[in-house]
């Protein structure tokens, strides 16, 4: 104490002490920065490989370059399916803090439908973190002005520019081509590993059609490039590139001119309607009515479009040329008389006698014959040319459900015709397998007869249809119908056509055989008495054909029915019409199925017969003349239906009418109104 | 009039390599290091002029009051003594009254300027404990330690409450420097620290908790790479990856892509220490030990015990920043606001180091004669 009460104090000592103690003092602060350095040196030296990866990490990133998707092309280079430019919202998962608050406040900026959040975190649950995943698609130029303005509150978030799918044609091969949609969760489920790596950076895949069957050829290799990216993933600079392989470019070998004959003859009547080229089995026009707009689907059809076209009573969307199942009718009997002389069952010239009734010997039940009364004695060629349901009922009780079964199978019914669109069906060809699977019941004999003319147990696909006319009218070589023609590496590129060979030798035993059944057709179309008797007319080459009729209600009574309303008896029948020109030497078979249509002559004839006009315009022929106005006939009557005379003396009075007017029995101009 | 000043000038000049009142050695390792900071900061902020620019002029700013503040005596600045430090911590009272309720609260505005009545106490805080010791018999005894102990726990409490641990830190530093310098005996030197030690624990219970998670954070800075740990993880990146030679000038990807937070102000030594390497970060060091044995050197030879104790304590505390932010950035201290002296960003920092080293002139100045 006694010590710092002194007034004087020991300056040298205290000088001293200082100098020590800043000596000390300096020599420990030398240590201090001699470990700070150290540090340094451990991370600099003896690390720095391991921080020179992890700042390489956080710099380079691997980015995908999708390919663009192939485009699609008819068979004379018009585009049917094209990519435009367009601009997605794209978040990368990783770099977003806090997800529900992002999109709360992004969607005050750009509008986010529930849907495109629902898609967006079930693909951010699958675990895609690092990398971007759409949001929203398609942006207008409103929007991406909007969001740039913004963009630096929302880290993780970019505008991203890709290739968006656009079917020029809209509605008009929406059943052929398909649609692509967004990638799913399920699709992404559905790939292995290298597939999802092939996916990485598209958006879209093929989800149905042509866009589906050629996905693979369609969607080409992506590419990757290596990018600078900054801490928010904003892309600074490329560093690498390795391009894509686009998809090939697709010729389907569809002519758009015809299609567009098929659908403006069917007027907007459900059904369908095939042109299929024999000699090849390309597939020319594929019509299904009603259609719908594939451009809606490609970027998130929006819910009230999907419920509009899920609700609507024509159901727009079901594919009735795959899918449909149909009765063939009296479509079947040109076939079945090809069997019958192929297993040598009948002679051409063997003849029946047709009196309006048909009895199984023994039974009472009996089947009739579209005209009372019967067509009197016919051959095979005459009972094709009058439809004779009684020639067939006999020939189907000869021939048994067996061979029936086995021979009809052979042209492709009961099985699918393996054309390349996805989701066909098999239908049913009848027989004794197929019901023992459906039914506890035996076969009975009335059914073979009935399967005779294509009633009973059948159902047809329109393909199935065709693919059957197409087979015989190439002298039986069988082709699965397809619709790819040729394929191409880039626009430049030269057309490499694909080889699609015949499913099997001919099914055609003697070239006699083939004659006579495509006598009767001809006699069908060409003949007084025929069927199809004035669809020849005015047309260049001879057209060979059938009509069926078939019912889409069974029977109620055993009376006949004198109901000759159109518009009554089409919401009872299916009208069926098939055909192939020239008789000779077919160039083109088509198929023509209304869901409702009173006549298969009367109704589908003309479908089809447009489609063959403008078959000639476009092989390079005058357009035919058009068929004169008037009824065609009308005695291709359903099997079991009423009996119906020839043509009725009221002419005009029995053309295309529309089930959905039931009461306008005046019926106003249809198909064939075009001429006077 | 302009005969007037170039014969002014011309004497001036000649004073300065004469006899010169500023240490120009000391004042050639500054302009070196403030060069470097303004080369860095014209990288890191990815060629930002104004930026460069701003910091430039604070630099001029501080060399200017760092001549004005070398023409004041010692004896003066000590008799300014008391009541500069009385006023610096009613400041912070202030500011705590104002900042009641409203997080962390740093600043007072003046209106015209903000600034920090923390970083006065930098100042006013060793030349406060010098002022005590001057008179007192030396080396200290317990009643001396115990009353500088008060003196400098109370504004460091009020800037640790704030809460502003880095810069508390610094306050109560150099005023334990000066207490250092001042000859404490080693066994009472060694007695506080293992108490200090001992403390720990409790003051760990005090600590806010974003405190206690920086130090968790930087125990195992891993286990939050995207919250607490990301700068210490691409603080550690950016000075690895810079190796011995480093990227080159704004050739540092760490900080010209954003992924390194606070790159011009805390962390700016990683962009220094990814661009130039390990020569660089040595360099630096260097720099900044000569800068430390500078000051002591013109401690040693100050004339009285204010001015001794007060320029020791000034150069020492200098390398708290070095030390703090250098183990900060290379990931073994935890982040804490220090920066980086006279490299960092930040205006109130250069200016008030500039001032401080205006101190150390003043005692050059006056130093004391050689016999």
């Amino acid at each position: 104490m006694s010590r710092r009460r002194a007034s004087i104090k020991e300056v040298r000592g205290e000088v001293a002490l200082f100098r020590r103690r800043a000596l000390a003092g300096f020599f420990l602060l030398l240590l201090g920065l001699i470990a700070v350095c150290s540090r340094y040196v451990y991370l600099q030296v003896f690390h720095h490989d391991e921080f020179v990866t992890r700042s390489e990490q956080n710099r380079v990133k691997p980015r995908s370059i999708p390919p663009a998707r192939g485009l699609i092309y008819d068979r004379n280079g018009v585009l049917l399916a094209d990519n435009v430019p367009a601009f997605r919202l794209e978040v990368t998962p990783e770099q977003v803090a806090n997800m529900d608050d992002m999109l709360q406040k992004l969607s005050a900026v750009v509008p986010i439908s529930d849907d495109d959040i629902v898609t967006f975190k079930k693909q951010v649950k699958l675990g895609r973190r690092f990398e971007g995943i759409p949001l929203k698609l398609k942006l207008t130029e409103d929007e991406i002005g909007r969001f740039a303005v913004n963009r630096w509150r929302f880290p993780g978030v970019d505008v991203v520019p890709y290739l968006t799918r656009r079917y020029p044609l809209g509605p008009s091969l929406a059943h052929v081509i398909g649609y692509v949609s967004r990638i799913d969760v399920d699709d992404l489920n559905n790939m292995d590993d290298d597939e999802e790596a092939s996916y990485k950076g598209t958006t879209h895949i093929g989800r149905i059609g042509i866009e589906r069957s050629y996905e693979k050829l369609l969607h080409g290799e992506p590419g990757y490039e290596l990018v600078e990216v900054n801490a928010d993933g904003r892309t600074q600079a490329v560093l690498d590139t390795t391009p894509p392989t686009p998809g090939k470019n697709i010729y389907l070998s569809i002519d758009v001119r015809l299609q567009k004959a098929a659908l403006d003859a069917m007027a907007g009547r459900s059904g369908a309607a095939i042109a299929i080229d024999p000699r090849n089995g390309q597939v020319l026009a594929f019509a299904s009515v009603p259609d719908f707009d594939p451009n809606l689907f490609v970027n998130g059809i929006s819910s009230v479009d999907y419920k509009n076209l899920m609700t609507a009573p024509d159901k727009p969307l079901y594919n009735r040329a795959l899918r449909g199942v149909y009765p063939p009718g009296s479509t079947v009997k040109p076939f079945l008389a090809l069997g019958g002389l192929t297993m040598g069952i009948r002679r051409p010239s063997d003849t029946v006698l047709s009196t309006g009734e048909f009895c199984i010997p023994g039974q009472s039940r009996c089947y009739r014959d579209d005209v009372r009364g019967g067509n009197g004695t016919v051959n095979m060629v005459r009972a094709i040319e009058l439809s004779t349901n009684t020639y067939f009922y006999r020939l189907a009780l000869d021939m048994g459900i067996d061979r029936l079964a086995q021979w009809m199978g052979s042209l492709g019914f009961g099985s699918k015709t393996g054309i390349d669109l996805t989701g066909e069906v098999e239908g049913v060809l009848p027989s004794r397998e197929w019901k023992a699977k459906h039914s506890k019941a035996g076969w009975y004999p009335g059914e073979t007869i009935i399967s005779g003319i294509g009633q009973g147990y059948w159902a047809v696909t329109p393909i199935q249809l065709a693919h059957a006319v197409a087979t015989f009218a190439g002298h039986g070589v069988p082709y699965a119908p397809h619709l790819l023609m040729d394929t191409q590496d880039g626009v430049d590129a030269a057309r490499v056509p694909q080889s699609f060979p015949p499913t099997g030798p001919s099914v055609i035993r003697k070239p006699q055989d083939w004659d006579t059944v495509n006598e009767g057709m001809i006699a069908v179309i060409n003949s007084g008495a025929g069927t199809g008797k004035k669809l020849g007319i005015g047309f260049p080459f001879v057209i060979a054909g059938k009509s069926g009729t078939a019912e889409r209600f069974s029977r109620k009574s055993d009376a006949y029915d004198n109901n000759k309303n159109t518009a009554y008896l089409a919401n009872r029948h299916r009208a069926l019409f098939i055909a192939y020109t020239p008789a000779e030497d077919p160039k083109i078979a088509v198929a023509v199925v209304l869901e409702a249509g009173a006549w298969g002559a009367a109704d589908s004839g003309p479908i089809a017969r447009k489609i063959l006009d403008q078959w000639v315009v476009d092989s390079g022929g005058a357009r035919p003349t058009a068929l004169p106005p008037g009824p065609i006939t009308l005695s291709d009557a359903p099997a079991e239906a009423a009996p119906v005379e020839d043509a009725p003396a009221s002419a005009g009075s029995v053309q295309g009418a529309q089930p959905a007017a039931p009461s306008s029995a005046e019926l106003p101009p249809d198909d064939n109104g075009e001429d006077q | 009039m302009f005969a007037n000043l170039s014969v002014r000038l011309k004497r001036f000049g000649l004073r300065l390599l004469t006899r010169p009142r500023l240490d120009l050695p000391l004042l050639l390792a500054l302009f070196l290091l403030a060069c470097a900071g303004l080369a860095t900061l014209y990288s890191a902020g990815n060629a930002n002029l104004s930026l460069v620019g701003g910091q430039a002029a604070r630099f001029v700013l501080g060399a200017v009051l760092l001549v004005v503040i070398s023409r004041i005596p010692p004896p003066v600045l000590r008799s300014w003594t008391p009541w500069l430090y009385m006023g610096s911590t009613a400041l912070l009272v202030v500011v705590a009254a104002l900042g009641e309720g409203r997080g962390a609260y740093r600043w007072l505005d003046l209106g015209f300027m903000r600034f920090q009545p923390s970083e006065l106490l930098k100042l006013t805080m060793p030349m406060m404990v010098a002022w005590y010791l001057h008179p007192r018999q030396l080396p200290p005894g317990w009643k001396d330690i115990i009353v500088v102990g008060l003196m400098i726990a109370v504004p460091a409490a009020l800037i640790a409450e704030q809460p502003d641990l880095g810069t508390a830190l610094l306050v109560a530093a150099a005023g334990a420097f000066a207490l250092f310098l001042s000859g404490m005996a080693w066994w009472r030197i060694g007695l506080l620290v293992g108490g200090a030690g001992a403390a720990i624990p409790v003051a760990w219970q005090f600590l806010h908790e974003y405190q206690r998670n920086r130090v968790r954070t930087l125990l195992d800075p891993e286990s939050d790479p995207l919250g607490n740990g990301w700068h210490i993880i691409q603080s550690k990146i950016a000075v690895g990856s810079g190796g011995i030679f480093g990227k080159g000038w704004q050739h540092g990807t760490q900080s010209r892509l954003e992924f390194l937070p606070e790159h011009t102000t805390d962390f700016i030594f990683a962009v220094f220490s990814e661009e130039f390497g390990l020569i660089g970060v040595i360099t630096i060091m260097l720099l900044y030990a000569f800068i430390i044995g500078r000051c002591l050197w013109i401690a040693m030879n100050a004339r009285d015990t204010y001015s001794r104790l007060l320029a020791g304590a000034i150069g020492m505390s200098f390398f708290v920043y070095v030390a703090v932010n250098g183990g900060m950035v290379a990931g073994i201290l935890p982040v804490v606001g220090v920066p980086m002296p006279l490299i960092s960003y930040g205006g109130t920092s250069a200016v008030s180091l500039l001032v401080g080293f205006g101190v150390l002139m003043s005692i050059h100045a006056n130093r004391k004669l050689h016999d």
